[in-house]
């Protein structure tokens, strides 16, 4: 019952990855008692279960998901969002004004309008049905400041790093308000334009060498440099 | 075209283009070469030269169309008008037409379109310059699009093709051979699974021939796929060697 690859290989769709007494993890596919790999990505095991971890992967909408969307579309008693995923994600009126919602009082373009950007979390979803959205929770909402940037989905625990180490590092230097939609879109708030760069960068690096190792080293490194050369040219 | 030469493939098996008779075209592939896509993948196999976009998965237009238990997936082959020798009309033809469908249901069988339902992926083939074979070329550049873009498939397709010219059988026609020769037999393939997913024939061979020019096309393919998987990895390997120094 052999494994045909090694830790953290990096693995193409197709590649057979183990045979015999084994489960298929994710990415992953079983054909009588061969498990193969769907996506290319990074092989790993984890008892009886081969995994791979995904480089590139489209967001699935899940059920408690916080998520940054785009509004796209004011309907008669909600609104259409656009969640990067392959469905759009439905917002109920109801669900934002926290009251009975009447059509006749209510115009809903003013609360929400087409190219509005919210973090909402997802309500409900399943395979028949479209994502349902809700904004009824703190910190959820209208997004009024910041910048927005897209990552691929399979990253973001990338960069929220072990327990948070990345992230709150990243925070802490750049002093950012830092929101990951799990759907890969990522809200960048800060004091000025300079510290939201500084961070965008640092996440942008992060996305593009997510399979190397040593990363959380070379991003500390490369945000100390950058905050050295801004506090320079502040002072000059 | 020229005069028919009088031969194809000369007494030492060398032929016109001074290839061997199981000798492939030089191949390149490359993946990642459209950003606004969410996949991509460019092949120059020979003289061919085709970009292939993928879009999706993403919501079915129009919406009729979208599948309730499963994704669609949607092709559209299409040769420039620079694309050969004599300008092509840029609207699609009954051949683009045909082939579009045929590389569809090539590519069809290595997806898992039961994950997605009532989406849709959309593949875009534009044939930049042709010299035969662009059929085979378009299944390997779509196929690594696909998996460029992080749709789940079984496995990576390559086709590749053999034929008869003269009286030898031969691997991966080019241009003047596929119109002057015997036969043109395209496969694809999935090569981990063992599973032809594309089998067609032009012209007429013998059942011998055609074992031989099967075992030909699959050997080809092969060593295609060897070549397609290399690209795929080198998009992330360049980064790795980069960062890692």
């Amino acid at each position: 019952m052999p494994l045909f690859f090694e830790k953290k290989q990096l693995v193409t769709p197709g590649d057979l990855l183990a045979e015999g007494d084994y489960l298929a993890g994710e990415n992953t596919y079983i054909e009588g008692n061969k498990v193969y790999a769907q996506r290319i990505g990074l092989a790993d095991s984890e008892n009886k279960r081969v995994n791979v971890v995904a480089l590139r992967a489209i967001y699935v909408p899940k059920a408690g998901d916080v998520v940054i969307g785009t509004v796209t579309e004011v309907g008669f008693n909600g609104w259409t969002v656009d969640i990067k995923a392959p469905y759009t994600a439905i917002l109920r009126a109801s669900d934002v004004l926290s009251r009975p919602f009447k059509p006749q009082n209510d115009e809903l373009s003013q609360v929400l309008n087409a190219g509005d950007l919210i973090v909402a979390k997802v309500a409900s979803y399943d395979r028949a049905h479209d994502p349902q959205l809700t904004v009824s929770e703190p910190g959820l909402g209208k997004i009024t400041r910041g910048q927005i940037m897209r990552v691929t989905p399979t990253k973001i625990p990338r960069v929220i790093g072990k327990k948070g180490s990345m992230i709150s590092m990243i925070k802490q230097v750049t002093d950012c308000q830092i929101i990951l939609g799990v759907n890969g879109v990522v809200l960048v708030t800060g004091k000025n334009p300079e510290d939201e760069e500084l961070a965008m960068m640092a996440i942008q690096k992060i996305e593009a060498e997510s399979h190397t190792t040593g990363l959380t080293d070379r991003i500390t490194q490369l945000l100390k440099e950058e905050k050295a050369k801004m506090e320079e040219t502040k002072n000059e | 075209m020229s005069e028919k030469p009088e031969k194809l493939i000369d007494k030492k098996g060398i032929r016109l283009d001074g290839r061997k008779a199981d000798e492939l075209r030089p191949i390149k592939l490359e993946v990642g070469v459209i950003p606004n896509a969410d996949g991509s993948a460019y092949v120059e196999h020979g003289k061919n030269k085709i970009l292939v976009g993928v879009y999706g998965p993403r919501e079915m237009h129009p919406k009729h169309l979208s599948q309730s238990d499963r994704m669609v997936l949607r092709c559209r082959y299409h040769m420039a008008p620079f694309s050969v020798q004599e300008r092509k009309s840029p609207a699609p033809s009954r051949r683009e037409v045909e082939l579009s469908k045929v590389i569809k249901e090539s590519l069809e069988p290595s997806v898992f379109t039961d994950l997605y339902p009532r989406s849709g992926i959309d593949v875009f083939i534009e044939v930049l310059q042709a010299d035969g074979g662009t059929r085979c070329a378009s299944i390997t550049a779509a196929s690594l699009a696909i998996a460029d873009a992080g749709i789940p498939l079984r496995d990576l397709v390559v086709a590749c093709a053999a034929g008869k010219i003269d009286d030898t059988v031969v691997l991966d026609l080019y241009d003047a051979e596929d119109k002057l020769g015997v036969a043109d037999v395209p496969v694809a393939l999935m090569p981990n699974l063992n599973a032809v997913t594309l089998l067609q024939m032009d012209g007429i061979l013998t059942p011998g021939e055609f074992e031989n020019a099967l075992n030909m096309a699959i050997e080809g393919c092969k060593k295609i796929y060897a070549m397609q998987k290399e690209a795929l990895r080198a998009k992330y390997m360049t980064v790795k060697e980069e960062a890692e120094e």
